[in-house]
């Protein structure tokens, strides 16, 4: 039982309730195995997928899931609709509960805009990525896929490569990586740096050899071409030189390590093609797990919403 | 018409006066201060005992948004605002639309404030045109037509040369060039002070060095002008430093201010009580507990020189949206004497007359303005605190057309029992009575 009927953020959950989202979709992974991949669980509960930003990926992965388990859903691209004639987030979403879902699934561009919903509107809100700040259920995944890898997250050597300033990623892993126990590194240039990153609970560092070196785990996050202008980095070749991940790179890690990434990626600018379809890599089990995990979150919720009612 | 204020403490910081007097307002004018004044003719104001009887407060920073966002507020809610927040005059920031760069609308501003009677209104008329930081406005009629001060406020004055000719030439006029800073490159698109807590909730960050850039290189245009240069709601602690340093060596000219949020806040509040409340989303914005803590060591030394609100109100509807899109700013015009007594002189960091200095003597002196003090003679503009009261701030319950405060539900002591403004009672704290 999950004590919020929203998924906001990592920083919501406890331990435990992390432990139970990623036990359940260990029970949901069975259910992809099944020559039918349908169970009544959400039958007549309503979901309605409102992404505001473009992703293909996090949206699919959602909508899989909600079809799964029976739920009639209604996915929405806000950017090309309401908004930009100037209606506002929270009218278009008054909206849209006037026609009573159950929950909505939002992606927005703004850090906090799911606060905001759960704040004033009536449905469960599930945070499919806000911002900078939050990308719930991508860590879960994340947490899943190692766990199914190593067994246990505590005492991992993690270490997150990449732009950690503008990721959502990031933060919502650092917060589940130590809530469960294991030992963060977190490695990128000075330029793209949170302020204060040690305060997240992570070891900090420049330099992508000592975060890679005896890592158990490594888990790249995409360089944003769109965020050049404003000088975080000379050139992604001078990037790739300083902070990609090489074979070369892979070798100063644990023999068994596995090389994550949340997608899209960018083939020679943060991970060299090697080592993205190389043996270590379980990126394409993210996105199998990522599937569980939202059914996961989605019986789980729903399940909170009936006992609310 | 008579009006005799009878007991209470009257401090009067520039006439260096601080006892037990009673004080006789004749025709709007302070016609004599003395004890046991007799009361013949006179309505009679009884002070309560433990009341202070000061000189009206004065706030030089406050958005009124008329003309042309009368849904936030008005000339007229604005001094209504005012005075129930025990100040007798305001000076109102150009950034309304149109842009108070033209003599035209620094007359229409008077006019509505005429109207209102409630507090006294001095317009603060625009460095350049459209605020737009291109070419100077003509700073010489606006201030024959009322203004007092000059300032693109909202946006910094973000060209050196422009701000050197505009303290050469306010210089010449004897008004003071009031300035927002920021460095544009640097704020970027900021919404939250950058430190830990807006890195946590992934909100874009603006370093305490956008604004203390810009501090750093008015100094020097202050210096090498002799203009009079204020600087406008400081937040950051190397600001202070630059100021200090600045008055160290001599710089008369250079002044600054500080508004309750930002000696009384951190940007922990972006978290506590709630995450990503837009009613702690103000520029500057609140800054981490050192700057916090700076302003408080300021406001103590003598280093600033003026408490002002910033008073910005917006309209719920416009707070009611993802934090990055709302508009920076919160209301502070009733909230600023309980912060004021219970964070500052409650809490012993200064006493009751520097409290006066910093919101009525020293407002009046660093833009010329007649008031701040109740010498014989002076416009009878007083404000009646009291001091030990115990207050609760109810959004709901403001004057201000617009309710956006943090402060919602505090409770505080440190009251506004009566604001009198020429000898009129303007304001009275029916709850006190």
């Amino acid at each position: 039982m999950l004590r919020s009927r929203h998924l906001l953020g990592i920083a919501d959950l406890t331990p435990d309730e992390i432990t139970l989202v990623l036990d359940t979709a260990e029970a949901m992974t069975e259910i992809a195995a099944r020559p039918i991949k349908k169970v009544p669980t959400l039958r007549g509960r309503t979901v309605v997928n409102l992404f505001f930003e473009p992703s293909t990926r996090t949206r699919t992965s959602f909508e899989v899931a909600e079809k799964r388990l029976s739920a009639d859903t209604l996915s929405i691209a806000v950017a090309q609709s309401s908004v930009t004639k100037g209606e506002t987030l929270l009218d278009t979403v008054r909206n849209l509960e006037a026609m009573a879902p159950d929950m909505i699934v939002m992606r927005h561009a703004s850090s906090g805009a799911p606060h905001l919903l759960a704040r004033l509107c009536r449905s469960a809100i599930i945070n499919a990525g806000d911002g900078m700040h939050e990308h719930p259920t991508q860590a879960l995944l994340d947490a899943f896929t190692i766990r199914e890898h190593k067994k246990r997250l505590a005492g991992l050597k993690v270490a997150i490569v990449g732009d950690l300033l503008h990721s959502r990623v990031l933060r919502s892993n650092v917060q589940l990586l130590n809530k469960m126990g294991a030992d963060v590194w977190a490695c990128a240039p000075s330029t793209l740096m949170p302020a204060e990153l040690p305060r997240f609970g992570v070891t900090a560092t420049a330099s992508i050899d000592d975060a890679v070196a005896g890592a158990d785990v490594v888990m790249m996050l995409r360089i944003q071409h769109e965020r050049m202008h404003g000088h975080f980095i000379p050139s992604t070749r001078e990037y790739f030189t300083l902070f990609g991940l090489t074979a070369d790179r892979v070798r100063r890690a644990k023999p068994d390590v596995i090389i994550m990434h949340p997608g899209p990626m960018n083939r020679g600018v943060e991970i060299d093609s090697d080592v993205a379809d190389g043996p270590y890599s379980v990126i394409l089990e993210q996105v199998t797990n990522g599937v569980a995990v939202r059914m996961a979150v989605l019986y789980l919720l729903a399940g909170h919403e009936a006992q609310a009612d | 018409m008579k009006l005799l204020l009878k007991g209470g403490r009257l401090i009067d910081p520039a006439a260096g006066r601080d006892g037990e007097f009673d004080l006789l307002i004749e025709d709007g004018r302070v016609a004599r201060i003395g004890r046991s004044l007799p009361a013949e003719g006179a309505q009679v104001f009884e002070i309560q005992r433990g009341w202070i009887v000061a000189p009206g407060l004065i706030d030089i920073h406050v958005h009124l948004r008329e003309p042309g966002q009368e849904h936030k507020e008005t000339i007229a809610t604005g001094t209504a605002s005012a005075v129930a927040g025990g100040f007798t005059a305001v000076a109102c920031m150009p950034n309304t639309d149109p842009v108070n760069d033209h003599p035209g609308i620094t007359e229409l501003i008077l006019r509505k404030a005429a109207e209102a009677k409630q507090a006294r209104v001095y317009p603060i008329g625009a460095v350049s045109l459209g605020s737009r930081g291109e070419q100077m406005s003509e700073l010489a009629a606006q201030k024959a037509a009322g203004c007092v001060a000059f300032t693109d406020d909202g946006r910094p004055v973000a060209s050196a040369l422009l701000m050197r000719r505009a303290l050469e030439y306010a210089g010449m006029l004897g008004v003071p060039i009031v300035n927002h800073c920021e460095d544009p490159s640097l704020k970027g698109d900021g919404v939250a002070h950058e430190g830990f807590h807006a890195a946590r909730l992934g909100l874009r960050g603006i370093p305490g060095v956008a604004e203390s850039i810009m501090v750093e290189r008015d100094i020097a245009l202050a210096e090498l002008t002799g203009g009079p240069y204020h600087v406008c709601h400081m937040s950051a602690r190397q600001s202070l430093r630059a100021v200090r340093a600045a008055k160290a060596r001599g710089l008369t000219n250079v002044t600054c201010e500080v508004a309750p949020h930002h000696f009384v806040l951190t940007d922990e509040a972006l978290e506590t009580p709630i995450r990503y409340d837009t009613n702690v989303k103000m520029n500057p914005p609140l800054r981490e507990a050192a700057d916090r803590d700076a302003m408080l060591e300021g406001i103590a030394d003598g280093s600033v020189d003026v408490i002002a609100t910033d008073h910005a109100p917006h309209h719920a509807d416009e707070k009611l949206v993802e934090f990055d899109r709302a508009p920076f700013g919160i209301v502070g015009l009733e909230t600023c004497v309980p912060l004021v007594f219970d964070r500052l002189v409650h809490a012993g960091r200064i006493g009751v007359a520097r409290a006066i200095e910093l919101l009525s003597t020293n407002p009046a002196r660093v833009f010329r303005l007649p008031g701040g003090t109740l010498a014989d003679g002076a416009a009878a503009d007083v404000t009646i605190l009291a001091p030990d009261a115990p207050v609760t701030i109810s959004a709901a319950a403001l004057r201000s057309k617009s309710k956006n405060t943090p402060f919602d539900g505090w409770r505080l002591r440190g009251a506004v029992a009566a604001t009198i403004v020429g000898g009129d009672v303007v304001y009275r704290n029916d709850g006190l009575q």
